[in-house]
């Protein structure tokens, strides 16, 4: 029973590590790892190094959990590939592949590496099991990065998606797009109400063309963004409230006490007015489209 | 005891709270408004919480309560000045305050109460 534990293993990787790491790569590159273009060959070969260095030196050791303090090197350096495929767009399968194809050139060293076919059967069991924990390992950070990515992104259309625009001297326009909900009821209010602040807005129109349903939860929200303006000072105006979800307001007995106006058009006509201003068409010459606000 | 100055301005009171409103504080100023209204004879009655940072639903129903009893003595309450987060703190607390005319600043507030005063029409904000 010459070597029934791990670090023999690390032995045998080391003695063979030239070979094993060609194999390796010949295998990733078969799996299609570089086909992409998304990594270079010379990228992947260093990652590969690394790892198998690194995993290397933890079997020597002779741990057998990847909870052991050992395999701490072997995880970071594992996390850090991971997260950078999940930024980079490589899918789960090609994540994970990079540990499991390690398996094949792995058991072939092993069955040259002349132990008694028992010692070497055990010593597969053994590197399947911990190879299984890694690629277990790498698809969870992977998992965490993608829905970090997620989380990251929705943020951004939430952000992207609450523009407070500036129609006219103190009058703002607010275009709402998509679905709203208490969260981004928020950020609709902050920017409004730091817009009403910096512009010195009197008037604020919330266009809601966008919004594809208005149930009893959005119109309180709404109602709540109109409170919120009126207490700065400023006036509110809902527009674009499509056919259908008027209906549906007036089915669910919604009421919003607030003036409303079919379209963004009319809702700033009415700002105008109450600001003492008016659209004026110019008769003469070629200017015959063009418009002029007189105060 | 510490109270918060009244000031007269034309036919107005202006009110600029500029310290962390306590209880106490909030009531000696509902008293004292009350009085200086019915001594000048005003006509609106401005209340500046721009410094103001911190509300909470006392400060909110004394505003109310302000606006009421000036109301009764024939004057206009409008609050101005208030701060983005204040404004969505009092919302978030069911206080609208539906009683209180605001404006964004002292000049607006003060343009207010002096086209109330000349118009004397009651509610022309909501004529189309």
């Amino acid at each position: 029973m010459a070597a029934t534990n791990l670090s023999s293993l690390s032995q045998v990787i080391g003695d063979n590590e030239a070979k094993v790491l060609t194999e390796w790569m010949s295998l990733l590159r078969e799996a299609g790892a570089l086909q992409t273009g998304r990594i270079k060959e010379a990228e992947l070969q260093t990652q590969a190094r690394g790892f198998l260095d690194l995993l290397r030196k933890a079997l020597s050791t002779g741990a057998d959990s990847l909870s052991a303090p050992p395999y701490e090197p072997v995880k970071r350096l594992l996390s850090e590939i991971s997260q950078s495929r999940a930024v980079q767009g490589f899918s789960p399968t090609e994540t994970a592949t990079f540990v499991f194809s390690l398996k094949q050139p792995v058991f072939g060293v092993l069955n040259r590496s002349g132990f008694d076919p028992l010692a070497v059967a055990q010593l597969t069991w053994q590197t399947t099991v911990l190879l299984d924990q890694l690629g277990l390992f790498t698809m969870e950070v992977y998992q965490k990065s993608r829905e970090e990515v997620i989380v990251r992104q929705q943020r951004e259309i939430a952000e992207l998606s609450t523009p407070v625009v500036k129609l006219w001297d103190g009058i703002l326009a607010l275009p709402l797009i998509g679905t709203l909900d208490s969260q981004r009821t928020q950020v609709v209010m902050e920017n409004m109400l730091q817009t009403i602040v910096e512009q010195a807005a009197e008037i604020a129109i919330i266009d809601i063309t966008g919004v594809p349903t208005v149930d009893t939860l959005t119109a309180q929200h709404l109602l709540k963004t109109v409170a919120a303006a009126r207490l700065m000072g400023a006036d509110c105006i809902i527009s674009g409230i499509r056919p259908q979800i008027a209906q549906t307001m007036v089915h669910l007995g919604v009421e919003l006490n607030v003036i409303s106006k079919a379209t963004l058009a009319d809702a700033f006509a009415l700002a105008l007015r109450r600001l003492n201003r008016a659209v004026v068409s110019v008769k003469p010459v070629a200017a015959a489209g063009d418009t002029k606000s007189a105060s | 005891m510490d109270r918060i100055p009244i000031l007269k301005l034309g036919s107005a009171l202006l009110v600029t709270i500029q310290v962390d409103m306590h209880d106490r504080l909030a009531t000696a100023l509902e008293e004292d408004l009350t009085n200086k209204i019915v001594q000048h004879n005003a006509h609106g009655v401005l209340i500046d919480i721009s410094s103001l940072e911190i509300v909470d639903s006392f400060i909110g129903r004394m505003l109310d309560n302000i606006a009421a009893v000036s109301r009764v003595l024939d004057a206009e309450t409008v609050v101005v000045g208030m701060r983005p987060a204040v404004a969505i703190t009092l919302v978030e607390l069911g206080l609208s305050l539906t009683g209180v005319k605001t404006a964004l600043n002292v000049e607006r507030g003060m343009a207010l109460i002096d086209r109330k005063r000349e118009s004397y029409v009651v509610d022309d904000d909501h004529v189309e």
